[in-house]
C-alpha cells in the first residue's frame, strides 16, 4: 500500500521506529496526487516545495510530527493561497497568516498539504458550485463527492493525502465524507477556533477532520482543539485526550432513533444500512431507544434564513478594496463594489447574498430572521431534551447516496432538502460524526452519531465500535 | 409573516452585486421557490421563545488587555488591487 494511502495512527508507527521518513511520505503524497488528481481534481493547488521544506525539518516527537494533512482551500495557510474556490480570491490572495487550527497543527508537527477544493465560499452541498474545478468521487466516478468540503474527502478517499481539514456550516464535513467512504466530525460550535477559517455562517461554522479512520478523526481532533484568545466564541473548556476510551465499547450506552429522520424521502438502502448499523451496535451492548425531535421540519428553513443572512453580512468584505477582485475603470466607488463583485461571485453565493440581505433588511427582520432565531431555540431544546433520554442519535447522514454529477444542477432548492439530517447540529451547536457503512449498490453510505455539546468523546466511541 | 415579496433587482442593489437581466430573472424564480419553502415558519407558534443568535451561552468573553504584534503594512498590503504610499488606493469618493 502506498504511504499516503494509510493512516495517520499507521504511518506514525513507522516514522517513529525510524522505517521512513515524513520526506517519503510528502514525495509518495505529491506522486499520487501527479499520477491521479488529474482525474479526481480534489486539490486546486499544491506547493510541493513548502512541504518538503516542512517535512525535513519535522519533529518527529510531536503527536503528528511529519504527517501531511491536506486543507480545504478557505482556510488560511500562511504564504499560501486561500482561493475558496471563488473568482474573487483565485490568483489574487496569499494568506499573510496563519489560521488558529493551523497553527495547532503545525504546532503538533503536522504539515499542511495541499489547498482542496469545496463549493464557492463553502456554499454548496457537492462541490459543483466551485468555480475552479468539478471534484468527481473516487469512491463512485462520475458521482458526486458530495460537499462542500468535497476536495477533503476527495483526498483522502482518493487515498492521496492521509487525512484533510475540512468546514462544516450544516453538513459540510459530514456529508462528504459519507459520500465518499470516509469519516467526518464535525466538532460542537466552539471547540476549534474559527480565526483563519474565512466565515460563512459564524455562528454555525466549525473547523474538523476527514480521515480513513475514527481513531485518526480523534488524534486530529487532540491537534486542533482548544481555546484561542482571536476567537472569543471558542470555548475555554480544556480538551482531553480524544484517542483515550476509543475502545471502551457501547455497552450501557443509550442511542436515540429520532422518527422524524426515517421518513419516506430517504432511500430505502440507505435506511436498511442505518438500521443494521443500530442493530449491530445493540448486539454490542448499546441500547436502542425510540426519539422524537418534533421540530425537524422546520430545520431547512429555518437554516436557509440563518446561514445566508450570516453570509450577506460576512461576505461584504469581499468589496474590491483591500483583496481580491477589483474591476477594471470603474466610474465610481459604487460601480467598484457592483462590478467587483458581481465578476468574482458565482450564482450560488449571488443568490445566497441576496436571500440574506433580504431576510435582514427592514420591515423583513422580525417576519424572517428573528423568527427562524426563535425557531432555532425550539430545535436546540429538542436535542437538550433528547440527550436527557440518551447518549447519543444515529440518523442517516444523507437521504441518498451521492447522485450523479449535474444531475440537480440548476434547482438549488433540491440541494437545500438534502442537508436535513445534518444542518440541525449545525443550529443546535451539537457535534456529529459520519463513518462509512457497507456500500448501497457500490456507492458509500454513511451512519451519523450525534452528540450533545462538548459530547465528542461519546460520539467518537461510538464510532469506533460502529466502524467495526 | 408577510407575503414573500422579494424582488431580486432592488436587493442586489442593496447587496451591492450588479446583476444583468437574465439572472435577474432566474434568481427570481429560483428564489421564490425558496422563499414559499420558508414561508413553512409561519406556522410554528413562537410566543414567549428566546431568540438564539449563539448556539454556546457564552457571552461578554474578556482577555488580558494586553499589547502584541500584529500583521505589519506590508503583510496587510501584500493581497491589495492598488496602493500608494503605503495606503490602498480607491477612486474618489468625496467631490471637492
Amino acid at each position: 500500500m502506498s504511504l499516503a494511502a494509510q493512516s495517520l495512527s499507521a504511518l506514525r508507527k513507522q516514522l517513529t521506529s525510524g522505517e521512513i521518513t515524513s520526506r517519503d511520505i510528502i514525495q509518495d503524497a505529491l506522486d499520487q496526487v501527479a499520477a491521479r488528481d488529474g482525474e479526481i481534481k480534489a486539490f486546486i493547488s499544491c506547493d510541493a516545495e513548502a512541504a518538503l521544506a516542512a517535512a525535513d525539518t519535522s519533529d518527529l516527537s510531536l503527536p503528528l510530527g511529519g504527517l501531511p494533512i491536506g486543507i480545504k482551500d478557505n482556510i488560511n495557510v500562511i504564504g499560501q493561497p486561500c482561493t475558496c474556490a471563488s473568482k474573487f480570491l483565485d490568483a489574487a490572495y496569499t494568506a499573510p497568516y496563519d489560521a488558529t487550527a493551523i497553527t495547532n497543527l503545525k504546532a503538533a508537527g503536522a504539515i499542511p498539504f495541499g489547498r482542496a477544493n469545496l463549493d464557492e465560499f463553502a456554499m454548496g452541498s457537492s462541490t459543483e458550485n466551485s468555480a475552479l474545478q468539478i471534484t468527481q468521487n473516487p469512491a463512485a466516478p462520475g458521482h458526486i463527492p458530495g460537499g462542500s468540503s468535497g476536495g477533503s474527502a476527495a483526498a483522502v478517499a482518493g487515498k492521496l493525502v492521509p487525512a484533510a481539514l475540512g468546514s462544516d456550516t450544516g453538513g459540510s464535513i459530514r456529508q462528504p465524507a459519507s459520500h465518499c467512504g470516509v469519516v467526518g466530525l464535525k466538532p460542537s460550535y466552539g471547540r476549534v477556533s474559527r480565526f483563519g477559517l474565512v466565515a460563512f455562517g459564524s455562528s454555525l461554522d466549525q473547523i474538523g477532520p476527514l480521515t480513513q479512520t475514527v481513531e485518526d478523526a480523534a488524534l486530529l481532533l487532540n491537534a486542533i482543539a482548544g481555546p484561542d484568545p482571536r476567537d472569543s466564541t471558542c470555548l475555554q473548556t480544556g480538551v482531553p485526550d480524544y484517542t483515550e476510551g476509543l475502545d471502551s465499547g457501547v455497552a450501557g450506552l443509550k442511542l436515540g432513533l429520532p422518527k422524524e429522520y426515517f421518513t419516506d424521502g430517504i432511500a430505502p438502502l440507505v435506511r436498511e444500512r442505518v438500521e443494521k448499523a443500530a442493530k449491530d451496535l445493540e448486539s454490542q451492548g448499546a441500547e436502542i431507544v425510540d426519539i422524537s425531535l418534533p421540530h425537524t421540519e422546520y430545520a431547512i428553513a429555518t437554516y436557509y434564513i440563518i446561514a445566508p443572512a450570516e453570509a450577506s453580512s460576512n461576505l461584504s468584505r469581499f468589496d474590491g478594496i483591500r483583496y481580491g477582485n477589483r474591476t477594471e475603470n470603474p466610474e465610481d466607488i459604487l460601480s467598484l463594489y457592483q462590478k467587483s463583485r458581481e465578476e468574482g461571485f458565482g450564482n450560488e453565493v449571488k443568490r445566497r447574498i441576496i436571500l440574506g440581505t433580504y431576510v435582514l433588511s427592514s420591515g423583513y427582520y422580525d417576519a424572517y430572521y428573528r423568527r427562524a432565531q426563535k425557531v432555532r431555540t425550539l430545535i436546540r431544546q429538542d436535542f437538550e431534551k433528547a440527550f436527557e433520554q440518551v447518549d447519543a442519535i444515529l440518523t442517516p447522514v444523507a437521504p441518498e447516496p451521492a447522485p450523479k454529477i449535474g444531475e440537480a444542477a440548476g434547482d438549488p432548492l433540491k440541494h437545500y432538502l438534502a442537508d436535513i439530517f445534518t444542518l440541525s447540529a449545525n443550529l443546535a451547536g451539537n457535534c456529529g460524526i459520519s463513518v462509512p457503512l457497507a456500500p448501497a449498490n457500490g456507492l458509500p453510505v454513511g451512519l451519523q452519531i450525534l452528540g450533545p455539546h462538548l459530547g465528542e468523546e461519546t460520539i467518537l466511541k461510538v464510532a469506533r465500535a460502529a466502524e467495526g | 409573516m408577510p407575503e414573500p415579496t422579494l424582488d431580486v433587482r432592488y436587493v442586489a442593489k442593496l447587496a451591492r452585486i450588479d446583476l444583468n437581466d437574465e439572472e435577474i430573472e432566474k434568481f427570481q424564480s429560483q428564489l421564490g421557490g425558496i422563499m414559499e419553502h420558508i414561508a413553512k415558519l409561519s406556522e410554528v407558534d413562537i410566543e414567549g421563545i428566546e431568540a438564539t443568535s449563539h448556539a454556546t451561552n457564552v457571552s461578554n468573553c474578556v482577555r488580558p488587555d494586553t499589547p502584541v504584534e500584529s500583521l505589519g503594512t506590508e503583510a496587510f498590503l501584500q493581497n491589495a488591487p492598488d496602493q500608494a504610499q503605503g495606503m490602498l488606493k480607491v477612486p474618489k469618493v468625496v467631490d471637492a
